[in-house]
């Protein structure tokens, strides 16, 4: 059955290609900020994964024999790799973000029966599956205050990702440097004080230097989401408050071993996370409830892994781990019905 | 006056296309040269004829009569003679035919005697308020056509404190009560007076739509003249679907009617504003219910308009009033675009039920096609039932109809909101009608079952004293007899 058959009789108001796009949209301003804070690399990245991820839906569809025109246009695919490209470190070798990509349509959502039936997010399985399999190239993150780096050009960028080193011969790392989270964690687990730490060069106001004003102009581009009611407010607002909550109970506790709030708030995928990957709904909760609980999994999931985990941030791990969970969740949070006295 | 409003849960906003069909006044529609009466026209038991064919009829005249407590007469809209009783053609979704009387009219339009003589309903006591209203056929005119009589009787151990007067008209297109409101605002309050007093409602609060400021305005003034304080006004946000009875209740009143229960339980009648009028005409004039204003519009109709139409009119009748077809190949589409019917033609004719035929242009190119459910949740957030639609879904797309069951299927109202806010396109509604109907064919068949299970085990235990009984008097003369031959 895919016609109505009787009321109504008005035609629908929404489109699934029109949610698309205007999570799109609302990247843009936070793309432009990560171009200028971490050079060309970033777009270079946006592109190998964009043009992967069309290529390898295309692909998917014309082997499942989908109607390729009509869920092309849905432009799911394209989130999925634009999602999965700002998540990667810019300049990383061009096959990371190729074969993530590729991952993450093929296995992560086609094999799995296509749009609307996949159980993991996607770009999420995609990242992880890199971070597991290549941990050196993702964690060769461009040091936004290397004047090295703001040197690059767009075709030295595209020599370095598709050579695998700058055109003057260096290797990457000459223009890299631990991201905050990465210090913080080592610099922790070395028996350093945060404060000490967060005197580095990659640090500053908030978060990391840079990658703060990328999360702020994130949560601009969340927010427009939210007032266009894209995406409901209850699993990003519940995925923050609880990482805000956990970072102040433990900074509060001793604030030499543990980064306060706001640190964790505007470091790392923390918001992109929370507006862009955690409310993905196809393999998010969905009754109201439950999504504030998926949210705050979410959340504590994302500290415990950063805090005392063995990867620098959390945020994918967390969000499969709670896309697992999430038709548990939606059975145990069914919404009181109108009429319904009592529970049930 | 500023009075607390509640809200219900979901809902959406719809644009209203109300205008279209207000330019015009409200008129009479022709008598056509036929009408068709359908003996089934409200919820209950259908009508029985009393009449025959060949016979003659005055306008008014009872033609079908309810043998059981929850059914409605059906009278004669107009004078003429019987040429046929049997099976028609009826404005439902199955488009299978259904008992009706037709009727040849003779264009003098006599009314029955005893019709017409004014009475003081204040005169009448409650019981006899309340056999006019059944004897004149009385059903909801908002739609759900339930036997007003039967609603108001109320039992003792539901006292209702409340009288809700629906006059919100949530659905885009019908003005029918709109404009009902605005010419005959103080009827509905005389109206309301007279439930007000069969269900001992110390109060009653008249719904009306935001975006109906004429209706409010009048009624507001006829609730002045009349020096009746225990009428108000309650303007109510437009949120589709604010009409539904207990959608209503909640934002007027704040009580939620419970699942599967009656407004009553919750101290509470509600009708439509139409219907107060009817049983106004009913008790004073004696008046049974042959007629109703129908709203003729849609961008298929030249001039739309409101009609006061003679209950069994064809639809073709009224289009050819609002000045006929706009398009080349219309869709017709009894009551509003969100919970109507679609019409299989315009020889159809209007019953108690039609408020409104909307006429639209054909879809010229199929639907878009739907895509896959996305979870996105839309379709809760509008839910005026507070279901889950996306899981609804799933059950009835994928057979699980006990599951569907279990997330309460049977509580959606059908608004269509779901289907109107889902970015795939997927026709929701059509699932959980699907969904529906199996459920209760299955317990249809389960209840067959049952029975044949239970009509074999009563076979099966008379055979068996059938069998012990004979043998019984096998034995007893062989016991008389043994004695006798061991002697």
């Amino acid at each position: 059955m895919t016609a109505a058959v009787g009321s109504p009789f008005i035609t629908p108001a929404g489109r699934v290609s029109a949610v698309m796009r205007q999570v799109l949209y609302a990247l843009v301003p936070a793309t432009a900020v990560y171009v200028y804070w971490f050079g060309w690399g970033v777009l270079i990245n946006l592109m190998l994964a964009s043009v992967t991820a069309v290529v390898a839906e295309a692909l998917m569809l014309w082997v499942r024999r989908r109607p390729l025109g009509l869920f092309l246009a849905d432009g799911s695919a394209l989130v999925t790799g634009v999602l999965l490209g700002l998540a990667l470190p810019p300049l990383a070798p061009w096959w990371l973000a190729v074969l993530g990509t590729a991952f993450a349509i093929v296995a992560a959502k086609h094999l799995y029966g296509g749009l609307g039936f996949n159980p993991f997010n996607p770009a999420m399985v995609g990242f992880v599956l890199l971070l597991i399999s290549f941990p050196k190239d993702m964690s060769m993150w461009p040091d936004p205050v290397s004047p090295q780096l703001h040197a690059l050009g767009f075709l030295d960028a595209w020599h370095a990702v598709f050579a695998g080193y700058l055109p003057g011969g260096a290797g990457v790392d000459a223009v890299s440097s631990a991201t905050p989270l990465d210090a913080v964690r080592t610099g922790v687990g070395l028996g350093h004080a945060v404060d000490a730490i967060r005197k580095g060069d990659v640090f500053g106001l908030f978060g990391g230097t840079g990658s703060e004003w990328v999360n702020l102009a994130l949560l601009g581009g969340g927010l427009w989401l939210l007032w266009r009611r894209i995406v409901s407010w209850h699993i990003p607002v519940a995925l923050l408050a609880t990482l805000a909550l956990l970072a102040g109970a433990f900074h509060l506790l001793s604030p030499e071993r543990y980064a306060d709030p706001a640190f964790h708030l505007l470091t790392g995928a923390s918001v992109l996370g929370a507006f862009f990957i955690a409310t993905d709904p196809v393999s998010a909760a969905t009754t109201p409830r439950g999504r504030l609980l998926y949210g705050a999994g979410i959340g504590a999931f994302t500290y415990i892994i950063r805090t005392w985990g063995g990867y620098p941030d959390g945020i994918a791990f967390a969000v499969l781990l709670m896309n697992l969970a999430a038709p548990t969740i939606d059975a145990y949070t069914r919404p009181r019905l109108f009429g319904q006295v009592g529970s049930s | 006056m500023k009075r607390r409003l509640w809200k219900f849960p979901g809902g959406i906003r719809l644009p209203g296309f109300k205008a279209m069909s207000l330019s015009l006044p409200l008129a009479h529609a022709e008598l056509p040269p036929r009408l068709v009466l359908p003996l089934r026209q409200h919820i209950g038991a259908p009508a029985e004829p009393v009449v025959e064919v060949g016979q003659t009829v005055r306008k008014g005249e009872l033609i079908a009569q309810a043998r059981e407590y929850i059914s409605a007469p059906v009278h004669a809209s107009s004078s003429g003679r019987v040429v046929g009783i049997g099976d028609y053609a009826v404005p439902h979704p199955s488009g299978l035919t259904a008992p009706c009387i037709e009727i040849e009219t003779d264009g003098e339009d006599r009314w029955t005697d005893g019709a017409d003589t004014a009475r003081d309903p204040d005169a009448l006591s409650v019981d006899e308020l309340r056999s006019r209203i059944r004897a004149a056929g009385i059903v909801g005119l908002g739609g759900a056509v339930f036997p007003s009589a039967v609603k108001l009787t109320p039992v003792p151990e539901r006292p209702i404190d409340t009288l809700v007067l629906n006059g919100v008209e949530c659905e885009p297109y019908i003005t029918c009560d709109d404009v009902l409101m605005r010419t005959r605002a103080a009827d509905v309050v005389r109206g309301a007076r007279v439930l007000q007093r069969l269900v001992g409602a110390g109060r009653c609060v008249v719904g009306i739509e935001a975006n109906k400021p004429e209706a409010a305005a009048a009624l507001r003034q006829a609730v002045t003249d009349a020096k009746s304080d225990a009428v108000e006004v309650a303007v109510v946000p437009t949120v589709f679907p604010a009409g539904g009875e207990k959608q209503l209740i909640r934002v007027v009143t704040g009580r939620e009617v419970p699942r599967h229960g009656l407004p009553a339980q919750v101290g509470v009648v509600c009708l439509n504003v139409a219907t107060a009028v009817a049983v106004l005409d009913a008790v004073v004039h004696n008046r049974p219910l042959i007629e109703r204003i129908v709203t003729v519009t849609g961008p298929g109709v030249r001039c739309p308009r409101n009609l006061i139409a003679p209950i069994g009119t064809p639809v073709a009748a009224l289009i050819a009033q609002a000045g006929g077809y706009a398009v080349e190949t219309p869709r017709l589409i009894m009551g509003g675009p969100m919970m109507g019917i679609e019409l299989a033609g315009d020889g159809l004719p209007v019953t108690k039920a039609s408020n409104c035929v909307l006429v639209e242009a054909a879809p010229v190119q199929a639907p878009r096609p739907a895509l896959p459910c996305i979870r996105c949740g839309s379709c809760a957030a509008a839910c005026p039932v507070r279901l889950l639609p996306q899981q609804l879904y799933w059950y009835a797309q994928s057979a699980q109809f006990d599951k569907a069951q279990d997330y309460a299927v049977f509580d959606c109202i059908e608004c269509g909101c779901c289907a109107h806010v889902c970015p795939s396109n997927i026709p929701l509604v059509s699932y959980f009608r699907f969904a529906k109907t199996e459920l209760a064919a299955a317990e249809r068949d389960r209840h067959k079952a049952e029975r044949s299970r239970q009509r074999h085990e009563e076979r099966q235990q008379r055979l068996e004293r059938e069998q012990a009984a004979r043998a019984q008097r096998r034995k007893r003369p062989a016991r008389t007899a043994a004695p006798a031959g061991e002697s």
